[in-house]
């Protein structure tokens, strides 16, 4: 999804965030067409105003309602609301990856959906691949090859590393190389990026 | 054992140093459970946004932020610049507001009336005579020895040409900011983007009229750094403030476009340079004119050039800095080196075409001009570099190698060189009496693994497993340590850890030496257990229970010691494989080899993460990435990353690091790594295009068009 107004983001005037606001009752609208009947509170009724309403996350296997704007984005609500600071804000627009997300198990920019937009479906961050000593085999990988340096694209990096091996059991290096294609690193980590999903990508075509 | 002396261990008795050691930190970082400033949510935080101007040169004529104050949720506001302030480059900060959400914060902003006064405003760094028609050209410094005219007359070859690199960013992940809480009893705590952990607590107290001893600094992790955070900045003390007025906790971190066009930059650099050799391919005579601009102050890059070849006899070099509209230049990883790469590693390549020569003869046979410390150096490094990318089967004349078709394929090679001494670190170093070890100092990983050096370095001292070490960096309460700038810390921080181990290590043995009855000077330790000879003692347990019921404490405050742990000063080869697209002009990486010195290597691993990181690094400033500013409008017009291009997983191709590590580079000590493998990407990609297709293109990064108008233009 591209807007003119992501062009100019900074500072006063119209910026993604109005354009997601107007829009947000329609999307919502659909969005709740099949939504479970606990985000009811969630109306569109209340989204074509911009008063705070409850929104219901189901984020890593539990139910979460905050009373938040309609404008407000995935990212900043499980970042700033619900304290899950895996997913980073780094380019704001759609571009960098740093905030992936699962959403119904697809990688997801979490900067690119509203929150209430997301109810009635299941939102998986890099935490949930951690449980104290238990860790998800891409963390392990990530880890052993080296894929991290300052670290703070590495948990983006790793849901879509994760979401592209659940799609992709079987990828190939070039798979890898398009596949990963939609996060950015600074520190240029990409080769031990690559190493781990070569070796999980099982019974690929090498 | 032998005597106690400060030294590393034997290379050959190493059990961790030098091994592929993954980080120990690595777990906390992947899983997101790692805490940045820009995560800090304590309880009742507000969130900061920013106004800035977005003219190039303005002065404020109308300010009113009271309508920002009423918005509700809005708790604080902080002016930067009020009316008669001038703003000197696009997104010069205005104001801040901090609110209970952001998004209410961003509302406060919209609703700050203000106007500003245009001004004149210069931009375009590259066009000297623009500039100095705009008066912003500063007066030449000039060096000069020799005599050039002569040699030039007498040379068999002469080469002139124009070369330039582009400005870059930081372009840190984290943005710059923090979280602030002053607190009603004077105190202020501060988690901090900070590449300067020891150092900043007095960049608050100063200004804000605190205790320097209640200002407590926390860093444990920075989305990087790269040079640009040593500083708390404006930001930084406006955050602190609008936490003071609004009695709460704030965050205060920068937006993409002001982290872009506020946060920091590497200048620019622009030349013409004439370089001669005789018929040998010696290096007679060099001639240069550069400028480029590091922003509102108007200096260029250091004007030493050639780069590394100095040694030219006959030298004359001119450097004409500009000022522009544009925010002030911070170091960049190794300040001015990959410039002073760039313009000189293409005009020797150049040069090598000229004469006919294969490149690589050409940087050979003029290694007796680089600094004789690293000849030796160079031309192992160069040796192994070859061998790794195929070069002399591979490498063909300039514009020789494409075949029919459009795409051609060349090779290219630069060199460079660091110092990278270490900086002044002190550590606490606690043997616990159960055998575990905690080592605490006021340092900060960017990146580098310094947990993972540091622990590596006491396991290996103290023979046990690296889970028996707990590192702690990234607080000022912890013993002082200089910032991570100029590959200073692995050798900062390994020094005084492997000093403090020794000294306890000692201590310990003498406690084992009374307790078992035997001969201190026999000891030593490793696999858990302390050995005299080729028999257990006890095991490290047993002995670490000597110390009582209190944990034995060692400071190591020296320092910088010459005592053979560290040392300074590096080279480094690097080279290139490409194919050019000579329809579209689109570069891509085939192959790059990565050949780098840097002593004692503790981590294997992390040491190559990190050359390989640098090389891609430089990938981005030799293809895609570069501050555009608009000469009309003076803006900074792709301060976003999407049209701040740098290179995804798909675009680097193969990267083939090889540490150069002879014994004499492991008898020597460590030097730090950060800076030295940034710099000869830039020349190593520019004369592998050349090569591919027989034209210099002149300014990096080597975008499409810059490549087809080279073409075009056919000038070698």
């Amino acid at each position: 999804m591209r807007h003119p107004e992501e062009q100019t983001r900074s500072g006063p005037g119209f910026s993604r965030r109005d354009f997601l606001k107007g829009s947000s009752a329609a999307v919502a609208a659909t969005a709740l067409a099949t939504a479970p009947a606990e985000t009811e509170a969630a109306t569109a009724a209340n989204v074509t105003s911009s008063q705070a309403a409850n929104v219901t996350l189901y984020v890593n296997g539990q139910e979460h309602t905050l009373k938040i704007e309609p404008r407000v984005t995935l990212l900043d609500a499980l970042r700033n609301d619900l304290n899950l600071t895996g997913c980073k804000e780094v380019c704001d627009t759609t571009t960098c990856g740093a905030c992936t997300v699962l959403l119904d198990g697809k990688a997801t920019y979490a900067c690119s959906r509203l929150a209430i937009e997301c109810q009635g479906k299941e939102v998986r961050t890099v935490e949930s691949l951690r449980d104290g000593d238990q860790v998800d085999e891409v963390i392990t990988g990530f880890v052993e090859h080296d894929g991290m340096q300052c670290g703070f694209c590495t948990p983006g990096f790793v849901m879509a590393t994760r979401a592209f091996l659940d799609q992709n059991p079987k990828a190939t290096l070039d798979d890898i190389k398009s596949g990963l294609g939609g996060n950015i690193c600074r520190c240029g980590t990409y080769d031990g990026v690559a190493k781990c999903a070569m070796e999980l990508a099982k019974g690929g075509d090498r | 054992m032998a005597a106690r002396e400060i030294a590393w261990k034997p290379r050959s008795e190493n059990v961790l140093m030098g091994k592929r050691i993954s980080r120990i930190d690595g777990v906390e970082k992947a899983s997101g459970h790692a805490k940045y400033a820009a995560d800090i949510n304590t309880e009742g935080t507000l969130y900061a946004r920013l106004l800035t101007c977005k003219l190039p040169h303005a002065k404020v004529a109308k300010l009113d932020v009271e309508p920002a104050r009423k918005i509700p949720g809005v708790h604080a506001v902080h002016v930067f610049r009020d009316v008669g302030a001038e703003a000197h480059w696009d997104g010069t900060l205005i104001a801040a507001v901090a609110a209970e959400r952001p998004e209410i914060a961003q509302d406060a902003i919209r609703a700050i009336e203000v106007k500003y006064e245009s001004l004149p405003h210069f931009v375009d760094d590259d066009n000297l005579e623009a500039a100095i028609e705009a008066g912003r050209a500063k007066d030449p410094r000039t060096n000069e020895k020799g005599n050039v005219a002569e040699a030039l007359a007498n040379a068999a070859t002469v080469h002139k040409g124009y070369y330039g690199i582009e400005a870059i960013t930081h372009m840190c992940m984290e943005t710059h900011g923090s979280h602030c809480d002053w607190k009603d009893d004077g105190t202020l705590d501060v988690h901090l983007s900070t590449q300067n952990v020891t150092g900043t607590a007095g960049q608050y107290a100063g200004p804000l009229g605190l205790e320097e001893s209640n200002v407590s600094i926390t860093c444990e992790y920075i989305g990087g750094g790269f040079g640009s955070k040593f500083r708390i900045d404006e930001w930084g003390l406006a955050c602190a403030q609008l936490s003071k007025e609004a009695g709460r906790p704030v965050r205060l971190m920068l937006d993409r476009a002001t982290e872009l066009k506020s946060a920091g930059n590497r200048p620019s650099a622009f030349a013409e340079i004439t370089v001669a050799a005789d018929a040998d391919g010696n290096i007679v005579a060099w001639d240069s004119h550069h400028w480029g601009t590091s922003g509102v102050k108007g200096n260029t890059v250091s004007s030493s050039l050639p780069y590394i070849f100095d040694g030219c006899e006959n030298r004359n070099r001119k450097a004409t800095g500009i000022s522009c509209n544009a925010d002030d230049a911070r170091a960049w990883r190794a300040p001015n080196h990959p410039q002073q790469c760039a313009l000189t590693c293409t005009a020797l390549d150049d040069l090598a075409a000229k004469i006919g020569m294969n490149s690589l003869d050409l940087f050979m046979k003029n290694l007796d001009k680089a600094p004789e410390k690293l000849r030796d150096v160079y031309a192992g490094e160069m040796k192994v570099g070859a061998k790794l990318i195929d070069w002399q089967e591979q490498w063909h004349p300039h514009g020789q190698g494409g075949g029919d078709g459009p795409i051609k394929r060349g090779l290219g090679m630069a060199l460079h060189t660091w110092g990278g001494r270490p900086n002044n670190s002190a550590v606490l170093l606690k043997v616990h009496p159960d055998g575990t070890v905690s080592s605490n100092q006021g340092t900060q990983d960017l990146g580098t693994g310094t947990r993972t050096v540091i622990a590596i370095v006491l396991a290996e001292t103290f023979g046990i497993p690296l889970s028996s070490v707990k590192v702690v960096v990234g607080h000022n309460s912890d013993p002082a340590c200089g910032g991570s700038g100029g590959s200073t810390t692995v050798g900062g921080v390994s020094g005084p850890n492997r000093r403090a181990a020794l000294e306890a290590l000692w201590k310990i043995f003498d406690l084992v030496a009374a307790k078992y009855e035997v001969d201190a000077a026999t000891l030593s330790a490793k696999d858990e257990k302390i050995w005299s000879g080729g028999e257990e003692v006890c095991t490290w347990k047993q002995a670490a229970s000597l110390v009582g019921v209190m944990p034995l404490e060692v400071l190591n405050d020296a320092g910088k010691q010459d005592d053979g742990l560290t040392d300074t000063g590096v080279g480094g080869v690097q080279m290139a494989d490409v194919s050019v697209d000579t329809e579209t002009g689109v570069v891509r990486m085939n192959k790059f080899v990565a050949v780098q010195d840097c002593g004692t290597i503790i981590d294997l691993k992390t040491a190559e993460s990190q050359v390989e990181g640098a090389v891609i690094m430089g990938i981005a400033f030799a293809l895609s990435e570069e501050r555009i500013m608009d000469d009309h409008t003076g803006r900074f017009i792709n301060a976003d990353l999407e049209n701040y291009k740098l290179p995804r997983i798909g675009d680097v191709g193969e990267i083939v690091v090889e540490m150069y590590q002879p014994d004499s580079e492991y008898n020597r000590g460590v030097v730090g790594l950060g800076e030295p493998p940034v710099i000869s990407p830039g020349a190593a990609i520019s004369n592998a295009v050349a090569n591919a297709i027989g034209v210099r293109v002149p300014v990096l990064p080597m975008t499409p068009k810059r490549v087809l108008d080279a073409l075009k233009g056919g000038q070698a």
